[in-house]
């Protein structure tokens, strides 16, 4: 690259990191007050895309017209930002930490259906922005007008938030209870205006980070998610809860980026190297990169997790003989069930039972471990490929199943070393980043992997190609796998765990290495994700990247978060709770997705707790009842 | 309190109906299970089912097949393998359908596909563009309607050579359809063109194309002519950077499905005049077979069809004739008789090779223009997919014994 | 016999020499009270012994082998027991399994994943809790108790491993008077039944007269004073220092 094309490219970069810049700056803020992890933050700056969109196009393409219409899509969407927090996020505030990542979640889903059914199918690209749809000759090239205005814009943000930030009283608010959450509470704050109106900025600014990007980008239904993965990684970069970071970070990735694709095809010592494929992935290692060698981002600070009240979990008591009565009982019914339900039945309750054991291996990790993972999909996606692959390559079926689990273990014990050493939302991103390595690649790798189109013609051996053959296979691994999981947490090895994650002070002061335990107990997690894995090659036949990819690790959270990260059986019960509805939704409507964020929503705020948690309540006050 | 327990009760009672519910079985109706990633990729899907259920209308107006009523079971597939092949299970053991259709990514075709011939039933793909789902990775039960990632490259190369380029930069979504279409270019027309260069590639994440940098690159690597295969939303970051940069000035581009109304549609007043490109010119096709469909589609829907339209209606009448043919819905009947297949579709006629189980059917090649501050495809011609595919013998040597 | 050892024990914080040259030593059955005005460097001459942080010179030997550069857990493993300022229990586990976990892990039984743990080493943790009097409260969980109660629990906790050392950092913080007197005295008790030697820092200055066998007291890092109770309520110097940082020398005035 000549010295022109890098500074042009340098401006590229720049242009870019504007709008990530605003869309992240938003989701720091969010997160740095009421600590929610907003998942919807892409839905946000989706709707400020289409609102946008809409909107230039009843004010007319004058300038007057274009930038109201920026500023009015920025604000339409901070009022509902606004809504958001008063009508749903304020009513959890005291439920389970994450449980409003579910709620968000949800919204991720109905806002999606929303756009689809407001604004169509269609792609649509936005107008130029009028005065600025030229270019200007740098550097002996043609660089957009619009880039340039851009490029101005993100520090200016940066300076006004900054000024927000100190010289007002509510930016003084926003900054003590960002650094203190108790402390700001003590002091009198009034935190039900504060976190609203923080929320309602955070929205703004994603809604405005969208709004400038219509000269540059067509609204595109896909647009919340893809963006979403981008802006986690700039604000944990940069540090949550630090503007300046994520400035910092949107910048350095936006750079990147550009001479990633500048440099493009690399030859050196006979090996051709994209730098232009890295873009599917660079920002990733930056944040693997970043965290591991600062743990709190570039400009972050330590943060201590807070725990509320509410989540205190109460202790885990050996089940009952009733209890235990009762698992066997459901059991000998699932194993029963072949004798009277249909084929697609079993298929549905392999299905479940997979993705039960998922469930309960995150659940592992998230609850009595206390490690939030985002990247568990990993684990699961290894021990699918690894069984596919083993198989593919000669190993009998059975072998293969069974060697799987180790690979995914072994993935699971080199990330893991990384990530148990940092904590809360830094170490649920690490876990994103080193899944999101493995998935490019997997993705990449087409003469290993196969690819985008993954493996097929992974069938099991003959005598369990039946499918009640592979349901009882499923059932014996699977719940098998659970039981061996949820026995681990009643051995010492368990309350080691649990030990670490209550007080680590107080466990390192009985001698525990409260890292190594979680170490262990990340690989025995990824170990039983891979196990899940691999069932779940076989059952399909086929195998592909998707099965390591975010959304895996996302419905993963989802079921546990739904079934109540509190409760042993939790993960079981959102895991066959999400994977029927999603089966069944999906037949009874078109707009099946907002249906399902909808069911989501309802069971959220019905029951916080989760539903295995509601569960275990009513019948705890039924004993206590009969007792007294 | 009440509307927990009444919500949990709603619950078991709803589970138990699903779990209990037995296959509902019909006598008078040829059941088809369909399956499709229709909120994954809404733009063309929704084009597509309005296609399908304008055949399916027309099938039963005219009294169905084989003397019964047709049914098309629709289920969305999630857009992913795994849930592609629960569906299908689900349409085969619990709708008791027929045989399948349907999908759209390439990596669902596949999975599909594999599952049909696991299950011994007949799949009719009809989106993925794949080469794999005829060629290496083809199988007895599966054949595929539209022309292939191969089959529009090869129909793009003749222009390309014409034009005696020397040195070529190409750009293209970082998956197996941008890959594929890549390999297949640079061999189709190194073979025709000796010499030819390829100095300069772009593979931008699917969805993701950072355009002003990809751009940039491109004209820094200073190429006499481009390739493309981006499309959707990264096709438009990329035209309007492009425009806004003078990366097209001068330089002929060559793009894979951008004159689809689907890709070609949202580009209005930004569309590159002078592209190559294939596509469908649904105002311009005045065969009457086209005028036929265009006609009964719009009165039906009140909208104009896109290719995934054409590509639905073609689609379910592929099964209509296949069942007629066959003479029954027996999954070798029925792969018998759709060997070598002859259709009559809006874009006139086309068949299924028995060779790879590949249709004929083909595309418009043509050149983009602006018109009224709407993209247009001028200078097009139909090309028959019959001619753009490899010998037989090499085709024999990618595709696996059966 | 001297259990602990500490010699010229030293450390700075970015110049400022929180804790310096200080020496002092501790037998066996000794209750020994670290006190001095706020930021007089009790914690961090404290957090040097348990590992918290690194000294930057000195020593310090427990029962002869250094503890300096060694980890807490590896300073437990040698046989020393801690409380802290906060009380730090396992919220989500019972009183007893809180102190069967400590006795798991001392026993070396920790890593096992087949065996019961709730069922391990009940007899034990019953009498670890007698001896500290709330063996009726074994079976609730920890979230639900006093804080007078969960300062007993740490203390149970604290002997599982047969320590022969007890660091306890602020023991009777946050207690009500008639409470802290009751720990100190079992505190006290448990020392000289068992000849387990104590350091403890104490802001109560009650608490430190009726119960402590000899004082240190440190002002900005520096070892001042130190000797039995009577002997550190007469010294001038301390006097002042109490005096100078405003608060007043509870017992010596009175």
């Amino acid at each position: 690259m000549s010295l022109s094309a890098i500074f042009v490219q340098l401006l590229n970069g720049l242009a870019s990191a504007s709008s990530l810049f605003l869309v992240a700056a938003g989701l720091s803020l969010i997160f740095g007050v009421t600590r929610i992890v907003n998942f919807a933050h892409g839905s946000l700056y989706m709707l400020g895309v289409y609102t946008a969109y809409s909107l230039v196009k009843t004010f007319g393409g004058g300038i007057l017209g274009f930038w109201g219409a920026v500023l009015a899509a920025g604000l339409i969407v901070g009022v509902f930002g606004a809504l958001v927090e008063r009508l749903l996020l304020r009513r959890l505030y005291r439920a389970p930490e994450l449980l409003q990542l579910l709620a968000t979640f949800a919204l991720v889903l109905i806002i999606r259906d929303f756009a689809l059914w407001a604004w169509g199918p269609e792609d649509l690209l936005g107008p130029r922005a009028p005065g600025l749809d030229g270019a200007v000759g740098i550097a002996g090239r043609r660089v957009p007008e619009y880039d340039l205005l851009l490029i101005a814009l993100g520090p200016v943000v940066l300076g006004l938030l900054w000024l927000l930030l100190t010289r007002t009283r509510w930016g003084t608010l926003v900054r003590a209870a960002t650094e203190d959450r108790e402390m700001a509470g003590a002091l009198g704050v009034n935190q039900s205006w504060l976190f609203t109106s923080v929320f309602a900025l955070g929205a703004f600014l994603a809604g405005l980070g969208g709004a400038i990007q219509i000269p540059r980008e067509p609204a595109v239904l896909t647009m919340d998610l893809s963006i979403l993965a981008d802006v986690f990684v700039v604000v944990v970069v940069g540090g949550m809860g630090s503007i300046p970071g994520a400035f910092l970070a949107a910048v350095i990735i936006g750079v990147l980026k550009a001479m990633c694709i500048g440099i493009g095809n690399v030859s050196a010592f006979g090996i051709d190297f994209s730098f232009s494929k890295l873009t599917l992935v660079v920002e990733f290692i930056v944040m693997a990169v970043v965290l591991v060698i600062r743990p709190w981002g570039l400009l972050g600070r330590s943060q201590g997790i807070p725990r509320g009240a509410a989540s205190v979990e109460p202790p885990l008591h050996l089940p009952s003989p009733a209890l235990l009565k009762g698992f066997a009982a459901a059991l000998l019914a699932l194993a029963l069930l072949p004798l009277v339900s249909d084929r697609y039945t079993l298929v549905l309750l392999t299905d479940i039972l997979v993705f039960a054991l998922f469930a309960v291996s995150l659940h592992f990790i998230m609850g009595p471990a206390g490690m939030h993972s985002f990247g568990h999909a990993a684990y699961f996606g290894l021990g699918a490929y690894a069984a596919a692959l083993l198989f593919k390559h000669a190993l009998p079926m059975e072998l293969a199943l069974l060697l799987a689990p180790f690979a995914a273990g072994l993935g699971a014990l080199a990330f893991g070393w990384f990530c148990v050493r940092l904590s809360g939302v830094y170490l649920a991103m690490l876990t994103l980043a080193f899944a999101q390595i493995a998935w490019s690649v997997v993705y990449q790798w087409d003469a290993f992997t196969g690819g985008s189109n993954g493996l097929v013609g992974v069938w099991p051996a003959q005598w369990l190609a039946g499918k009640t053959a592979f349901y009882y296979l499923a059932l014996a691994l699977c719940a098998g796998g659970i039981l061996i999981l949820w026995r681990i947490l009643y051995s010492p090895f368990g309350y080691a765990l649990r030990a670490g994650r209550d007080s680590p002070l107080r466990a390192d002061a009985i001698g525990i290495d409260v890292r190594r335990q979680q170490w262990l107990g990340f690989a025995l997690a990824g170990l039983f994700a891979g196990l899940a894995g691999a069932v779940y090659a076989f059952s399909k036949g086929s195998i592909s990247p998707d099965s390591l990819s975010i959304p895996r690790s996302v419905d993963g959270l989802v079921m546990v978060l739904m079934g109540g990260i509190q409760t042993l059986t939790g993960a079981v019960a959102g895991a066959a709770v999400f994977t029927w509805l999603q089966d069944t939704i999906s037949r009874q409507t078109e707009f099946w997705r907002a249906l399902l964020g909808g069911i989501i929503l309802f069971l959220v705020l019905v029951f916080p707790q989760g539903i295995a948690g509601f569960l275990r309540e009513r019948w705890e006050a039924r004993a206590g009842g009969s007792k007294g | 309190m009440k509307t927990r327990r009444a919500f949990l009760l709603g619950t078991v009672a709803l589970a138990m109906t699903a779990v209990f519910s037995g296959p509902a079985t019909a006598q008078n109706t040829i059941k088809i299970g369909e399956l499709n990633s229709y909120k994954n990729f809404p733009a063309f899907l929704e084009p597509y089912k309005k296609g399908w259920e304008l055949a399916l209308e027309e099938i039963n107006k005219a009294g169905g097949v084989l003397g019964k009523k047709v049914e098309v079971i629709s289920r969305d597939d999630n857009g992913t393998p795994g849930d592609a092949v629960r569906v299908a299970e689900e349409l085969l053991s619990r709708e008791s359908v027929s045989f399948l259709m349907g999908t759209f990514a390439s990596h669902v075709g596949l999975a599909v596909s594999d599952f049909a011939k696991q299950r011994k039933t007949l799949f009719i793909a009809a989106e993925p563009l794949t080469d794999q789902i005829v060629w290496n990775k083809g199988n007895h039960y599966t054949f595929r309607l539209r022309p292939s990632t191969y089959m529009q490259v090869a129909m793009l190369v003749p222009e390309a050579a014409k034009l005696n380029k020397k040195r070529w930069a190409i750009v293209y979504p970082n998956y197996e359809y941008g890959q594929s279409a890549t390999a297949g270019f640079k061999k189709l027309l190194s073979a025709k063109q000796p010499g030819v260069e390829f100095i300069a590639e772009q593979a931008p994440a699917l969805g993701k194309i950072e355009a002003g940098a990809v751009v940039q690159a491109l004209i820094d690597a200073k190429p006499d002519a481009i390739f493309s295969s981006l499309f959707g939303g990264d096709l438009q970051k990329f035209v309007r950077e492009g425009n806004q940069r003078g990366l097209f000035k001068d330089r002929p581009v060559f793009n894979l499905l951008a004159g689809e109304p689907e890709y070609l549609d949202p580009l209005k007043d930004e569309t590159p005049a002078g592209w190559y490109v294939t596509g469908y010119p649904w105002e311009q096709i005045n065969t009457p077979e086209h005028q036929k469909f265009l006609a009964a589609y719009r009165t039906k829907w009140n909208d104009y069809p896109r290719l995934g339209s054409v590509v639905g209606y073609a689609t379910m009448m592929t099964a209509f004739e296949a069942i007629k043919k066959a003479g029954s819905t027996d999954t070798e009947k029925m792969i018998a008789a759709m060997k070598g297949l002859q259709m009559d579709s809006p874009l006139g006629k086309f068949s299924y090779r028995a060779l790879d189980h590949q249709s004929t059917m083909g595309a418009y090649v043509g050149r983009l223009a602006q018109k009224d501050g709407k993209g247009m495809m001028v200078d097009w011609k139909y090309a028959d997919g019959a001619g753009f595919l490899p010998s037989d013998a090499e085709v024999k040597a990618l595709r696996p014994a059966e | 016999m001297n259990v602990l050892n500490v010699a010229k024990l030293s450390k700075a914080f970015g110049g400022v020499q929180a804790v310096c040259d200080v020496s002092f030593s501790l037998a066996s059955g000794e209750l020994l009270a670290l006190i001095g005005p706020n930021g007089a460097g009790k914690t961090t001459c404290f957090n040097l012994l348990n590992g918290q942080i690194a000294a930057d010179s000195g020593s310090a030997e427990f029962e002869g082998r250094s503890l300096i550069g060694l980890k807490p857990r590896q300073i437990w493993r040698l046989g020393v027991g801690r409380t802290f300022q906060i009380t730090a229990t396992f919220s989500s586990m019972s009183v007893r399994e809180n102190v069967q976990t400590a006795l798991l892990n001392f026993h070396g039984r920790l890593n096992s994943l087949v065996s019961l743990a709730a069922r391990q080493y009940l007899d034990e943790a019953m009498e670890l809790l007698a001896r500290v009097g709330i063996a009726e409260q074994a079976g609730r969980p920890c979230a639900v108790l006093a804080y007078g109660d969960l300062k007993r629990v740490e203390l149970a906790i604290a002997l599982a491993n047969r320590p022969r050392l007890l660091l306890m950092d602020e023991p009777t913080a946050g207690m009500a008077p008639p409470e802290r007197v009751a720990l100190m005295q079992l505190t006290a008790e448990l020392a000289r039944a068992s000849g387990i030697a104590v350091l403890f820092t104490e802001h109560d200055m009650d608490v430190v007269f009726a119960h402590a066998d000899r004082i240190l007291v440190l002002n900005r890092g520096r070892l001042i004073a130190e000797g039995k109770p009577a002997e550190v309520r007469a010294n001038r110097e301390v006097q002042e220092v109490y005096l100078g940082s405003g608060s007043l020398f509870g017992a010596a005035h009175a």
